[in-house]
């Protein structure tokens, strides 16, 4: 058993995933309270070229193969529940992505460690880990402590600020055995990019997000005039890009995209947790509901509670007037 | 293809969400219950499975939290069996814990393809698909938002990715999924036809085995989040909040005064 | 030949035996073909279920014949066509009633005793006077309705269908119907007229001068210079023609739009004055909760198709059509009409023809499409508008409870209705909120499962949770508080009553809301039930008592205007405000009460100007029948808009006034998207009177 801390890190295409580098900077405040080292766990096919991205661990571990790239559940899991068995470090980070549901609970599971999800914050006590969960769709957070050894904890999107976790450099490369080629149980088929052609909101200054208050996708206009009078574009939250009234590239959160734009107004959007994950990071929030509670006025800066029929119509009037 | 849906009752996020007293859990008294929303598509997509290729769905659930009514539900939207795990209250409260219970009462029920939601609004401690996998030795994949069988001995499953990217991915069966959406939203089971489930109905009860021990964490202390993050609010009619709000804009550079 | 002194009239005058015997020969064949019709109908409606019906009292089978003689139905708001029916009624069947002596005297008693033939005399002289002036009568009323159909060219006689493309149907069958049944009855009625003056001007017998109509048109014949050979060749062609004419008719009654003189007679003597406020229960044993096919319809609702005339009425009255939803009532019948031609036994000769292929029994989908069914505002203003007693209501119900089981519904409205199983109410909230308007009172209400109150207050979803109409709530508090009414409510308790999720068609979940209200109220002691809601206030009175409520009902209309009159409010500051009254449709139409609010309105001292729809025709807001839950953006105008420009048409109004809490959203929200903010304004009844006291 060892003092160190590993993160599990996920690429996609070559390239490392913003939110690895927030694990890597939790990674390394806790390595610096246990006194261990850090080390970043990669897997897949010619990663070579992510190393230097990775300054920030003292150690990298590739495991690399054929039978791992592209992504596939089983395989990675088995590939880095070798690695983790093997360096037994005190606390293993994965973040709350697909790749993380798969895999935290999966090595938690394979390696008999105890898991704690949804961590807004984790940190060490003495020699006892202590990580917050926001649970209850964000409603609660349980601050917990965890027994044992071992322990795997899965964090929040934008938990940790990635910066901490960017650096250049060249840490030490260790080769892990992919395990015995046996047969796939999981098999990649095909990658399904959303539509192109349509607007890419994660490049976009200004975004108006449109959720469930709209009520009807007729509605919709009403937030497009916003949008337009602001020069910026519309997006929306999960529920309406289920329902097809707006392109899944429109979809702020989890399952799509994660936007920094420098304002952010969210018209009806209650703010369940997987769509803060993907605005939190926006310079100016401002929400429109009319319920008094909808979390989405825990992040914003500016709220108002009202009727969005009513409000912007105004508001899309006074910004055309005063130009 | 045998399916078994996998589903529990969680509090509804619609009640105030009150702390007790020793502030490590919630005050129970005035908590509603419903079926976790995730295991609602997770029945879903297994009743459109059901529609489409021909399936035998199974729904099961540990008996905390009431699921009676759920149960039935299930029955009614198209569940052919709903199994009520009894004395499972070892289990509540911990996914792994259900988990091993589950897994314990899936060795004697036929399973050919397992669905249940990939999360619930619970589930501090992981997720039950990924824990029922693999105590069963099963293969997993979460966040899972359509299933299509490919032959007998497999599904393709499609799996979410951030930034609306998806993969297509052959699951041998048996499996595990972990659902995120179903194709199409969860269907309607009118009350009656509830009712009369109730009625004419038995749920199967088939008792839970204890769950195993073991470490795992503990919540010393339950808070609602800090009131710091609240957004200053906009007070005022439509029209003085809209004057507002274009001043607000205007500071900052966002609109050309 | 009758001696020149007795008055009375040869049969068959002119004619011999050859020629007597083919007409009683067309005449049997006629009544022949008649009866295979009437029979093959009669056939078609006992294919429906069984229904007490026709189990009709003496009360309700005079108040029947007195609506069909009086023309009542046909004559509400519409004087003119009512008159010119009641004129085509009774003409025809004073005519009828003629030949009908003829033949009694001719074919039965002549043959029993010739001297007790009784059609001579005084009485035939009395006989002719009547039956000329009806004849008269008869031909003014009809040449009135082909004016109108024909050149006036009204709206209501508009064929076209708002819930099918123009190139799926044509109903040039119907057009021709149309002016086959009218120009049969005009000749008929005309060729009699010849006759008579052909015979009078052939005979001339004195006392035919009583035949007044007759007389002068034999003295215009002999102006025209008709010799007496002339007059009777005149005579043998139109009296050959009138048989004709009119045995064809009688032949022709199943088989075309005439089969409506003897359907609508029944219709009207069965129909349920109680239809759509008190809906029937779901079929027992029936594999579907709702109406699947024709054979679950009962046979008073299968000759509920055959009772319409298309007149127009219903799809001019229809908010939902009005607003330009794919629904009209009219068609909804049609269309239901000629799908029983088709499966139940095809008779009328002139119909409907439809490109769409067959569809089967079902009909949902080929015949009525779920979004036709789910835009009905259940307001009831088609029963109401309908003179021939047809019941369109209960039928979309029946049909929206096969929708409901199949779940093909607004996502929305599913919703709703899960939020309404889960919570008690609507809005998706907390039940423990429910009572959380009373916080603003400055005083305590009375919690009626507590403590014993003489009204029990049963306040409703929306004047709980909406915050707008929450303050109409607290007005009716304050006030009620100040009148020292004993009053209380069920705070958490109280439930959606469930009136529009029974006219959604989810009746389980009505029966389970109305099973726990009961239930409740149960454990409770009061005198009476208070509400301010009329849909609640409908289903409370009308289908709660199924459910065992035994207690009076009172809308708070009526008890303020019973406060007022007894003087137990005083008005202090008269209101003065020019206003207009809007009849909420569950509490006017569905329920009657259209005075005690205008009375209220009175005492508070409020001029109050009627809008042209009003008391029992009032244009409902659009909010009924679950269309509240459901998206409306595909409406070219909501009904609440088309309502306030009408108000707003009336000058000097300011006030537009309410009594329902629905009507308060729906009409503040129309006063906005039409512009209309500051020309008038919504306010509740109460309101009006907290500021009058």
């Amino acid at each position: 058993m060892s003092q160190d801390i590993a993160v599990v890190v996920e690429h996609l295409g070559g390239k490392i995933a913003d939110v690895a580098f927030e694990m890597l900077g939790k990674g390394r405040e806790l390595a610096k309270a246990t006194g261990g080292r850090l080390l970043a766990l990669a897997a897949g096919q010619g990663l070579a070229g992510l190393v230097k991205e990775l300054g920030a661990a003292d150690a990298v571990l590739l495991c690399q193969g054929a039978g791992l790239e592209p992504y596939t559940p089983d395989a990675h899991q088995k590939a880095f529940a070798a690695a983790v068995k093997a360096r037994a470090p005190r606390v293993t980070l994965v973040a709350n992505t697909t790749m993380g549901m798969d895999l935290g609970a999966g090595l938690a599971a394979e390696l008999g460690w105890p898991l704690v999800a949804y961590c807004r914050d984790a940190r060490l006590e003495g020699g006892t880990l202590v990580a917050t969960s926001q649970i209850y769709g964000g409603k609660l957070l349980a601050e917990a402590q965890v027994a044992g050894e071992h322990a795997i904890v899965s964090m929040l999107a934008g938990s940790s600020p990635a910066e901490a976790g960017r650096a250049t450099g060249a840490p030490a490369v260790e080769e892990i055995a992919a395990p015995a080629a046996g047969p796939q149980r999981v098999r990649f088929k095909r990658l399904i990019q959303p539509a192109a052609g349509d607007v890419d909101i994660t490049r976009e200054g200004v975004l108006v997000s449109v959720g469930r208050g709209i009520q009807s996708k007729d509605n919709i206009p009403v937030v497009e005039e916003l949008a337009q009078a602001l020069g910026g574009t519309v997006s929306a939250s999960r529920p309406i890009v289920d329902q097809g009234w707006l392109p899944k590239t429109r979809q702020v959160g989890k399952s799509g995209m994660t936007v920094k734009p420098r304002l952010y107004v969210a018209v009806g959007i209650s703010g369940a947790p997987e769509h803060l994950e993907g605005m939190r990071g926006a310079e100016l929030i401002v929400a429109v509901n009319t319920d008094a509670n909808a979390p989405i006025f825990n992040v914003a800066h500016y709220g108002v509670v009202g009727d969005l029929f009513e409000v912007l119509p105004l508001l899309t009037e006074k910004i055309k007037s005063s130009a | 293809m045998d399916i078994v849906v996998p589903i529990k009752m969680v509090p509804d996020l619609v009640e105030e969400l009150e702390i007790d007293a020793e502030g490590r859990d919630l005050d129970r008294s005035f908590l509603k219950l419903r079926l976790s929303e995730w295991d609602e598509q997770a029945l879903e997509e297994a009743l459109l499975l059901k529609d489409k290729h021909g399936a035998r769905v199974t729904v099961i659930a540990l008996d905390t939290g009431d699921p009676d009514e759920t149960l039935f539900t299930c029955l009614a939207k198209g569940a052919d069996r709903a199994i009520k795990l009894t004395g499972g209250e070892a289990a509540q409260g911990s996914s792994r814990a259900t988990a091993d219970v589950l897994a314990k009462a899936l060795k004697g029920i036929p399973h050919d393809l397992i669905l249940t939601g990939v999360q619930a609004v619970d589930d501090r401690d992981g997720q039950v698909a990924v824990f029922l996998a693999e105590a069963l030795g099963l293969p997993h994949v979460s966040v899972v938002s359509g299933v299509e069988p490919a032959g007998g001995k497999a599904v393709v499953a499609r799996q979410e990715y951030a930034g609306g990217v998806m993969a297509e991915l052959e699951v041998d069966l048996p499996c595990v999924l972990g659902i995120q959406a179903a194709r199409e939203s969860p269907r309607y089971a009118p009350v009656s036809k509830v009712r009369q489930a109730m009625k004419t109905l038995k749920l199967e009860e088939v008792a839970a085995a204890a769950p195993e021990a073991r470490a795992g964490s503990t919540v010393r202390r339950l808070a609602k989040p800090e009131a710091g993050g609240r957004a200053e609010i906009l007070e005022g009619s439509p029209e003085e909040v809209a004057d507002k709000l274009l001043a607000i804009l205007k500071d900052k550079g966002l609109v050309r005064s | 030949m009758p001696d020149a002194i007795t008055p009375a009239r040869e049969v068959f005058r002119n004619l011999g035996t050859p020629a007597v015997a083919l007409f009683y020969l067309l005449g049997a064949l006629a009544i022949l073909i008649f009866c295979w019709g009437a029979w093959a109908r009669i056939r078609k409606y006992r294919r429906g279920r069984p229904s007490p019906r026709l189990r009709l009292a003496g009360a309700r089978l005079l108040h029947g014949l007195t609506a069909i003689a009086s023309h009542s139905t046909l004559r509400k708001r519409n004087a003119s066509t009512g008159l010119a029916h009641f004129a085509i009624f009774w003409g025809f069947v004073v005519l009828f009633i003629g030949t009908v002596i003829i033949m009694i005297d001719y074919d039965m008693v002549r043959l029993v005793n010739p001297a007790w033939r009784f059609w001579r005399g005084a009485f035939y002289l009395w006989y002719s006077l009547a039956l000329d002036v009806m004849g008269v009568a008869f031909l003014v009323g009809l040449a009135v309705m082909m004016a109108r159909r024909w050149g006036a060219r009204p709206g209501a006689l508009d064929y076209t269908r708002p819930d099918r493309e123009p190139d799926a149907y044509s109903r040039r069958g119907y057009l021709r119907d149309d002016a086959l049944f009218a120009w049969l009855l005009f000749l008929i009625g005309v060729t009699g007229y010849l006759v008579e003056g052909a015979r009078i001007a052939a005979d001339r017998p004195p006392f035919e001068t009583w035949s007044l109509v007759g007389w002068q048109l034999a003295n215009a014949f002999d102006a025209l210079g008709l010799s007496r050979s002339s007059a009777n060749g005149l005579h043998w062609w139109s009296w050959w023609g009138h048989a004709v004419l009119a045995l064809g008719f009688v032949a022709y009654i199943p088989y075309s739009k005439a089969v409506h003189i003897l359907v609508d007679l029944v219709n009207l003597l069965v129909h349920d004055e109680a239809s759509g406020r008190r809906l029937p229960a779901p079929v027992e044993g029936g594999t579907s909760a709702g109406y699947a096919t024709l054979t679950d319809f009962t046979w008073k609702e299968l000759l509920d198709l055959d009772a319409c005339t298309k007149c127009g009425r219903c799809h001019v009255a229809c908010p939902a059509r009005a607003a330009g939803a794919p629904l009209s009532p009219r068609d909804l019948i049609l269309g239901l009409r000629e799908h029983a031609e088709d499966r139940l036994g095809g008779l009328s000769l002139l119909r409907e023809t439809r490109v769409a292929a067959d569809g089967g029994d079902a009909l949902i989908g080929p015949v009525i499409r779920p979004e036709t069914l789910w835009a009905c505002t259940m307001c009831l203003a088609c029963v109401e508008a309908c003179p021939v007693g047809i019941e369109h209501v209960p039928l979309i119900v029946q049909l929206r409870r096969k929708l409901v089981e199949d779940g093909t519904m607004d996502p929305r409205l599913q919703e709703t209705l899960q939020h309404l199983d889960r919570y008690g109410n609507s809005f998706g909230q907390s039940e423990r909120n429910r009572a959380k308007w009373t916080q603003g009172l400055p005083f305590k209400i009375k919690d009626a499962r507590k403590d014993e109150v003489e009204y029990l207050w049963f306040v409703g979803d929306y004047a709980s949770y909406d915050p707008r109409v929450q303050e109409v709530s607290r007005a009716v508090a304050r006030v009620l508080q100040r009148a020292g009414v004993d009053f209380g409510i069920l705070y958490e308790a109280e439930r959606n009553a469930g009136n529009d999720v029974r006219r959604v068609g989810e009746e389980g979940l009505f029966e389970k809301l109305a099973e726990h209200n009961m239930k409740t109220l149960a454990t409770c002691r009061f005198k009476a039930i208070l509400t301010t809601d009329p849909h609640s206030y409908n289903t409370l009175k009308n289908e709660y008592p199924a459910f065992g409520l035994d207690k009076p009902v009172v809308h708070y209309s009526e008890l303020l205007a019973d406060l007022l009159r007894s003087g137990r409010l005083a008005v202090a500051k008269p209101a003065g405000a020019a206003v207009t009254y809007h009849d909420p449709c569950y509490l006017g139409r569905y329920n009657g009460v259209f005075d005690a609010p205008r009375e209220v309105l009175g005492r508070i001292g409020a001029r109050l100007t009627e809008m042209g729809r009003c008391r029992d025709n009032s244009f409902c807001c659009g909010a009924g029948g679950g269309r509240i839950w459901m998206d409306d953006s595909g409406l070219q105008e909501r009904p609440s808009v088309n309502r306030i420009r009408e108000a707003a048409g009336l000058e000097s109004v300011q006030y537009f006034v309410v009594a329902c809490p629905k009507d308060v959203t729906m009409y503040e929200d129309a006063v906005k998207t039409s512009g209309q903010e500051g020309r008038i304004v919504v306010r509740d009844l109460v309101e009006l009177v907290e500021e009058a006291i």
